[in-house]
């Protein structure tokens, strides 16, 4: 009989995922930290235009680019003389699913039939769950979705509950959690009973799904208004939309400046039951964010295909109050009705607009669907329900998990810059921790600095300051 | 409802603990680490049941898991919510500024 305590399954957790993704990635390891990560991404992954072909056959992609004039307009209102880049939206809810997820689970789960599996499995409370079980709806698998998804009282997420029902939708099986890491412990079981495909967000199948959305970012400009992307904005979580999406723009021969945006949840557990349910965002957030920015390697595979730090040149914050507002704004004021996490980047993009000149070209990458739950009303009413307190001022004055401050002017959409080598240095120092004092060969010094572009000189310093 | 018995075959929803406080990760904050780890799933009734009692259902993707049988036909809860006049007051508002060209 098996063993299934806690304990011996988290043990068992590396032989069971070598199985569920069916790829060794030590054929990667080059020194103790350095992987090739460029092999990883180009013999494991697939090639662009592999991905445009599977895409294609599900209906996933090619999703329409808007020009957000009113928006735009607004934020010129509020910027120097000269200032207020064009905004434009890639409109992701336009994707089968709802959500630019759909490219992920296009890829994860094409990978999965592949090979045979005849199901795939995600760990997942955000819109990859809805994804994953619309594609594979499509090619004829079986899916099962793990949530984290209520607390110790049973009250759900509101916007959680609403993905849980669109999994049902698709024919999948959803496995609800109260909240705690020990998800993954439920996870790791499934893959064990079922031997299905573990459909993680972080295996380079899941990260070139996204690459053609920065690619297509770039031919839509260039063919709808004859421009190039001076600045994209993405919002970021687990770090693969950010990595896809930029790898995509730089194979389609784009220098644009690359900024990740997330909503800011500073002071909130994300394991906490009693934090679980005062925030309004369930992705998109500080939370995820920061923590798989500076260490993506916590992911669940060996070697997580999403590495933000390779790409992002700027990380900004923007506050709940804020990511709502523009939810009306883009409503009211472009008439697209969408989901509040998926205009993060939005949010963030108003400000920016207000860097750049009039003539420059700013780029939100994606928006999600909206739906009972997953609705700005939805939130804010369930926020107040929860004690929040929801006012309209300053959003800088804002609380997370105690206040949400809509802005009473859209001059009140600031952002706060993250400092990038305070991130790298974290970076490093989790790097470098899982050595135990043991010293980085000249292959891991240069893999560090290649990951978190910076200097061998700078992982040097870092490198004496960690036992 | 309590006593009557559910007839195999209905849309059920189930309760397990996967784990008790005690046996609960060693990272996780206090609060949590108070309560159990509880997993809810639905499916189909393979047998007969009861309220509260321990049944197995077969789920959407065919397979049986056990658990305490909580609801019956369950109801998708979620909504719009109430409505939120912070929210409302900004169409109008943004409108005017528009309008208005109003410069800071």
């Amino acid at each position: 009989m098996k063993d299934n305590s806690y304990q011996a399954v988290m043990a068992r957790s590396n032989e069971i995922m070598k199985k569920a993704i069916g790829m060794d990635y030590s054929q990667f390891a080059r020194a103790q930290l350095a992987f090739d990560y460029q092999a990883l991404m180009t013999e494991a992954g697939y090639s662009l235009e592999e991905v445009v072909a599977i895409q294609r056959e599900t209906g996933v992609g090619n999703t329409p680019l808007y020009e957000l004039k009113n928006i735009t307009k607004l934020a010129r209102m509020t910027a120097p003389k000269g200032k207020g880049a064009r905004i434009f939206l890639k409109d992701e809810a336009s994707n089968p699913s709802g959500s630019f997820k759909a490219r992920r689970a296009a890829l994860s789960v094409y990978h999965a039939a592949k090979h045979g599996y005849k199901g795939v499995v995600a760990a997942t409370s955000g819109n990859y769950g809805a994804a994953v079980a619309s594609q594979a709806a499509i090619r004829g698998l079986k899916s099962i979705i793990v949530q984290e998804a209520f607390d110790s009282r049973g009250v759900y997420q509101p916007e959680i509950e609403e993905k849980g029902r669109a999994c049902e939708a698709y024919g999948s099986e959803v496995l609800q959690l109260s909240v705690g890491p020990e998800l993954f412990y439920v996870f790791l079981r499934v893959l064990e009973d079922t031997g299905f495909f573990n459909a993680s967000l972080y295996t380079p199948y899941a990260i070139a799904g996204v690459e053609t959305l920065g690619w297509e970012i770039v031919q839509q400009l260039k063919n709808q208004y004859d421009v190039k992307p001076d600045m994209v904005v993405i919002t970021n979580a687990g770090g693969g939309n950010l990595t896809g999406t930029a790898r995509g723009l730089q194979k389609a021969g784009s220098d644009a400046v690359v900024v990740g945006a997330s909503v800011d949840l500073k002071g909130l557990h994300m394991a906490s039951d009693n934090d679980f349910n005062r925030k309004s965002f369930t992705t998109g957030h500080t939370g995820f964010g920061v923590p798989f920015t500076t260490w993506p390697d916590r992911a669940d595979v060996p070697r997580n295909a999403a590495r933000p730090l390779r790409y992002m040149d700027r990380y900004v914050t923007i506050t709940q109050g804020e990511a709502f507002y523009v939810t009306e704004l883009l409503a009211q004021l472009e008439g697209l009705e969408r989901g509040p996490a998926g205009n993060v980047s939005l949010a963030a993009a108003v400000a920016l607009a207000r860097e750049l000149d009039e003539d420059q070209v700013l780029v939100v990458q994606e928006t999600e669907y909206t739906g009972a739950g997953k609705h700005v009303n939805a939130q804010l009413s369930f926020a107040r329900k929860n004690g929040i307190e929801i006012s309209v001022g300053n959003p800088a004055d804002s609380v997370p998990g105690k206040s949400i401050i809509l802005p009473e002017h859209p001059r009140q959409i600031q952002i706060v810059d993250l400092d990038m080598d305070d991130l790298r240095r974290s970076y490093l120092n989790h790097a470098l921790g899982t050595l135990k004092g043991a010293k980085p060969l000249p292959e891991d010094i240069s893999f560090l600095a290649e990951d978190c572009r910076v200097t061998p000189e700078f992982i040097e310093s870092i490198a004496q300051g960690v036992k | 409802m309590t006593d009557k018995a559910v007839p195999k075959g209905t849309w059920v929803q189930i309760h397990q603990q996967i784990l008790t406080p005690e046996q609960r990760a060693p990272q996780v904050p206090e609060d949590t680490a108070k309560v159990p780890l509880v997993m809810i799933t639905k499916g189909f009734l393979e047998n007969e049941g009861q309220m509260g009692q321990i049944v197995t259902v077969r789920t959407l993707c065919g397979r049986s898991i056990e658990g305490k049988l909580i609801k019956v036909l369950p109801r998708f809860a979620h909504d719009f919510g109430d409505a939120v006049p912070e929210l409302l007051a900004i169409g109008p508002r943004v409108r005017a500024l528009l309008e208005g060209g109003e410069k800071q």
